[in-house]
């Protein structure tokens, strides 16, 4: 166990490298309870959300999940987020559990009349089963079909009332759900009974680093904006939202530095190490899947094509690594 | 190698790190707490024969999924070979830190130098 973002959570259980091939392999199941909720409701819900998130909120469905980054006015990143239209005028958004206070402060700042936001943070536990037997583990604790990719439903599982939701942090098919605290420890002990490794947050990473998948606070911070993450793609045009005009501006001069993917020749690079030539990792571990180490860092524009090499400073020693396409697994 | 482990021949240092002294040669490694401290190890980079080695101070890195780790010099010398197979196999290092596992031969400059390093009764009084 150790800490993170006021949390005891569990960095492993097994040993990392053993939950992360279980995760690719069959299934795992993470225990993620530290991510915030803020749930915003009411007439007017759509318009903060709209107001505050770069995506098209306005085209999620009921029952509908949406992935999107909430910038300040010069484009600078807060955070990144999921969130899920319950019903109507009902969202709920999950943060990151680092930011959720400011994410929440933001929310209620810019929030006028008819909405109401409503931190849910508490009222929620959270597991995510990830793999490619996962949906079929938890199907056989639920009480009707399981939600489709990017979909949202209540179901009951093992008996506990439950917020399933298909998505994930890891590139495998799976789910992530949502339930009282009282009654996750009776339905993480039932998802393992049917087979799922339980892993933590050591695992968590490699696997989402294997995707390509940013993380806040490494890939993701306010001294970056969403185009040169490579995530203009849920940036939405026009300037209906805060930072908007910052992105615009990005977007038509295009970017100084960009985000790339890598894969090392020989070692590991890690968040920090500078890249010669004037960048920086902000991702970097070993990859137990494709046994190699790998990362993403910003690099000026010019040396961002793939098949670029770039020198990276591993603690003195310099270590030659290539751009190479995104994602660097494929799952 | 899962239950702790620590021969009874070998020198210790506080560091973590094992010396077996044969003569005037000694081969280095890390003790069964640093390893598994450390975590599964997946990469090794030796130092280059011929190099020096300095008591008390590190000599190459062990690098596992999550972090990185210098591992220290139990005795002075001139480092005479390498264990080539763990750059291929680093996992060695955890399953057998003691045999195959092992890190780099010395030369040794200064044999007295063993005299700082601590018995295997000593080391282990150490881990608490």
């Amino acid at each position: 166990m150790g800490p993170f973002a006021g949390w005891e959570m569990p960095i492993q259980y097994e040993g990392p490298i053993a939950e992360h091939l279980a995760v690719r392999a069959t299934a795992g199941a993470f225990d993620v309870s530290h991510m915030g909720q803020i749930e915003t409701r009411g007439p007017a819900a759509l318009a903060l959300l709209e107001r505050l998130c770069t995506n098209d909120v306005g085209r999620i469905p009921i029952g509908g999940a949406q992935y999107t980054v909430i910038c300040r006015e010069d484009g600078g990143m807060l955070d990144d987020l999921i969130t899920y239209r319950l019903e109507a005028d009902r969202y709920l958004t999950v943060t990151n559990a680092a930011n959720h206070e400011r994410d929440l402060s933001w929310f209620a700042d810019h929030a006028g009349p008819d909405v109401e936001v409503i931190d849910r943070a508490v009222d929620y536990a959270m597991i995510a089963v990830q793999g490619p037997l996962a949906r079929e583990m938890v199907q056989a604790i639920a009480d009707a079909p399981l939600p489709e990719r990017m979909a949202i439903a209540e179901r009951t599982l093992n008996g506990a009332p439950a917020l399933v939701a298909g998505t994930g942090y890891t590139g495998e098919d799976g789910v992530e759900v949502l339930l009282d605290p009282a009654d996750a420890p009776g339905v993480w002990s039932a998802i393992l009974r049917r087979g799922a490794t339980p892993a933590g947050l050591a695992a968590r990473d490699t696997l989402r680093s294997e995707v390509c998948y940013p993380l806040y606070g490494n890939d993701l911070t306010v001294e970056r904006g969403p185009i040169e993450a490579g995530l203009g793609w849920c940036c939405r045009s026009g300037d209906g939202y805060v930072g908007a005009e910052a992105i615009a501006a990005v977007r038509a001069a295009g970017p100084r530095e960009k985000l790339v993917a890598f894969v090392v020749d020989r070692g590991v690079a890690r968040p920090g190490n500078a890249v010669a030539g004037g960048g920086v990792v902000t991702t970097g571990t070993y990859s137990p899947s494709l046994e190699v180490g790998i990362g993403m860092a910003y690099v000026p524009a010019a040396h961002a094509a793939i098949g670029t090499a770039l020198e990276i400073d591993v603690r003195g020693r310099p270590r030659t690594a290539h751009v190479a396409a995104r994602p660097l697994l494929k799952v | 190698m899962s239950e702790p482990s620590y021969p009874p021949e070998l020198r210790y240092h506080r560091e973590h790190d094992w010396a077996r002294i044969e003569g005037d040669v000694a081969t280095f490694g890390i003790t069964w707490f640093a390893q598994d401290s450390l975590g599964e190890v997946v990469f090794f980079e030796p130092p280059a024969v011929g190099s020096q080695v300095t008591q008390h101070e590190p000599y190459t890195e062990v690098e596992s999924v999550k972090a990185v780790s210098d591992v220290i010099a139990p005795l002075s010398g001139e480092v005479v070979e390498v264990n080539e197979a763990l750059v291929e196999r680093p996992d060695a290092i955890n399953s057998d830190p003691y045999g195959d596992g092992w890190l780099i031969k010395v030369r040794l400059a200064d044999p007295a130098e063993g005299d700082a390093l601590l018995a295997r009764d000593e080391y282990v009084a150490l881990l608490g």
